[in-house]
């Protein structure tokens, strides 16, 4: 459904049939397009993207600094100090915690605020685009302005606490409050996006559907649970899909404002990566970090398809 | 995007909420924005008794310090030049291996697809300390090229998806009749493919142009030297050598917005649609 409103398509999709060219095939046939056309993009894909996926897997069985080969081989014992690492654990559940914000926070009010702008009332474009705005910002520039907000010597969050007469707060600064603050600005970043998907699969309903149930007397509300919502079902599991997977990512934002801290209380999976492999130059042990991600990734990705996307 | 309106029928107090909601959220999303912008304009000092309001005397020197100094125009080139080449490689490369699996038919052309589809399940961090090992041993570390072609190989996935997906919707009889007027694969990929399909390569443009100009990690990785540091990677170097001089930092990141809020705007409804059918798509 939400899936063809915005494909950019020409007029008709028909497919060209291969075998009724045969007989109009000139000389110089397929073979040399396929030479020239596709190594380019093979080689480019297997040596920056596949190669070192391959290269992850096998120096996450070494004790490695980078410098000449890998040859401390320390067989399982990098994913086993993972497994125990109870920053890990943080970085784990911290990313659960995004999840479940995006969930039930999120996507509610990105659906909400879809249902509302999806009508041609008086300036929905504008409200669109204030929306989306964020989204386009990068991560680093929204993580450095939040950083701002929350600052409480310079920032809102200071001057609000001021303005009841409460003691400046640290949000970012205290390891209670970091996470919470995190998971505020991840909100105001993406919901954005995902009410655009949702825009998108609105406008794509029949819209005679609705002008049936309204013969029928049928509320706003009922005009929502009984037509909008079935029927935005692939666009919502879309959306869902791609807020796991965008907080499987999660790194640029929390850089500026957290760097995963303070005392790891705002680390994700990338996060952790980076403080414990990167910083580190411990090729093996990020390495291991990665490949989990990975696993953690393809998994997610091929049920979540198999299952709930089965149909879309 | 067409306007869709089912029938409204909204009380006078149903308005004013709905509006007060709308307005509300707005308010949320650009304060912290604007707050930025104008604290860019105020002293240090102000900032600390009047983070939200107007300045009281609009200070320029905070902006004008700036861009009368190199950093911020170097950070400016240097991410136009990654964004630029990735964009320009990604197009290149990936409409040609799109032309493939669009219109040869060919041994294993749908496994191969496959193949360049996995790398939309994963992020480029995955593999980011091989990534690298290889370009270091590539000779290629703290060069434009070292991230660009990395940038160019996480785009294809997605970028080949959308092309060809494109490049099969095209009338069938096109190549056809080219065929028999004697016209290859090659001289029909060039001028009649890619002139039909301007639509599709702009906003396969405009995506990896968007996601190149705020990749944070990559450049992190593969760069080390401040001269050749996009802005994401600037704009840190400057909040840490500036930590408490936040007037400078905000001037700083107003600055470094500006460009994709302004571009943003011009072109909002090719972004809008290129970013979120790209997310469909992929």
């Amino acid at each position: 459904m939400g899936d063809e409103t915005a494909e950019v398509r020409p007029a008709r999709p028909e497919r060209w049939i291969p075998g009724r060219a045969a007989k109009y095939r000139t000389v110089r046939g397929t073979a040399p397009v396929l030479i020239l056309f596709l190594p380019p993009a093979l080689l480019l894909f297997s040596i920056f993207v596949v190669l070192p996926i391959a290269e992850a897997a096998r120096y996450s069985f070494f004790s490695w600094n980078g410098y000449n080969s890998p040859d401390n081989f320390v067989g399982l014992r990098n994913y086993l100090f993972l497994l125990r690492h109870a920053a890990f654990h943080t970085a784990l559940i911290n990313n659960l915690l995004v999840i479940a914000v995006s969930l039930v926070v999120q996507l509610p009010l990105a659906l909400w605020l879809a249902t509302l702008l999806a009508d041609r009332i008086r300036g929905a474009s504008i409200f669109r685009l204030i929306f989306f705005l964020p989204y386009v910002l990068a991560e680093i520039a929204a993580g450095l302005i939040w950083r701002f907000v929350y600052d409480g010597d310079y920032g809102l969050a200071g001057s609000i606490a001021g303005f009841f007469g409460l003691p400046a707060p640290y949000l970012l600064a205290d390891p209670s409050t970091s996470m919470a603050a995190v998971l505020g600005v991840i909100v105001w970043k993406f919901f954005g996006f995902h009410m655009m998907l949702y825009i998108a699969g609105i406008q794509a309903i029949d819209r005679s559907l609705y002008d049936a149930a309204e013969i029928d007397g049928a509320t706003r509300f009922q005009l929502f649970r009984f037509i909008t919502l079935p029927l935005l079902g692939p666009t919502v599991r879309l959306s869902i899909f791609f807020a796991v997977i965008g907080s499987l990512q999660l790194f640029d934002l929390i850089m500026p404002m957290t760097r995963g801290g303070p005392s790891d209380s705002s680390q994700t999976i990338v996060t952790y990566l980076y403080s414990y492999g990167i910083t580190r130059m411990r090729i093996g042990f990020g390495s291991a970090v990665g490949v989990t991600l990975f696993v953690i990734c393809v998994v997610f990705a091929f049920t979540y398809r198999r299952t709930l996307m089965r149909h879309d | 995007m067409t306007d869709f309106a089912p029938k409204i029928r909204r009380s006078r107090l149903g308005w004013f909420l709905t509006y007060f909601a709308l307005v509300l959220v707005a308010a949320i999303v650009l304060l912290p924005l604007v707050a930025t912008a104008l604290g860019g304009f105020k002293t240090l000092g102000e900032l600390r008794t009047n983070p939200f309001g107007l300045p009281q005397h609009w200070e320029w020197s905070n902006y004008w310090s700036i861009l009368s100094g190199p950093t911020y125009w170097r950070m400016l080139a240097n991410s136009l030049i990654i964004s630029g080449l990735t964009v320009f490689l990604a197009l290149v490369v990936a409409s040609m291996a799109a032309f493939c699996f669009a219109h040869v038919h060919f041994y294993g052309s749908g496994l191969l697809l496959n193949y360049f589809l996995v790398g939309l399940m994963f992020p480029a961090a995955t593999a980011v300390l091989p990534l690298f090992i290889k370009i270091r041993d590539l000779g290629l570390l703290d060069t434009y090229m070292g991230v660009v072609l990395p940038q160019v190989a996480f785009a294809l996935g997605m970028s080949i998806l959308l092309l060809r997906n494109f490049f099969r919707g095209l009338p069938g009889e096109l190549l056809e009749a080219a065929m028999v007027d004697g016209c290859g694969y090659m001289r029909f990929f060039w001028h009649v493919t890619l002139p039909l399909s301007k639509p599709i390569l702009a906003t396969v443009g405009i995506v990896q142009f968007v996601i190149s100009w705020n990749n944070y990690l990559l450049p992190l990785i593969l760069l080390n030297s401040d001269a050749k540091y996009p802005w994401p990677l600037g704009i840190m170097v400057y909040q840490g050598e500036f930590t408490t001089q936040w007037q400078l930092i905000l001037a700083f990141i107003t600055l470094t917005i500006l460009p994709t809020i302004i571009v943003f705007l011009a072109a909002q409804k090719y972004i809008i649609a290129g970013l979120t059918a790209g997310a469909l798509k992929g």
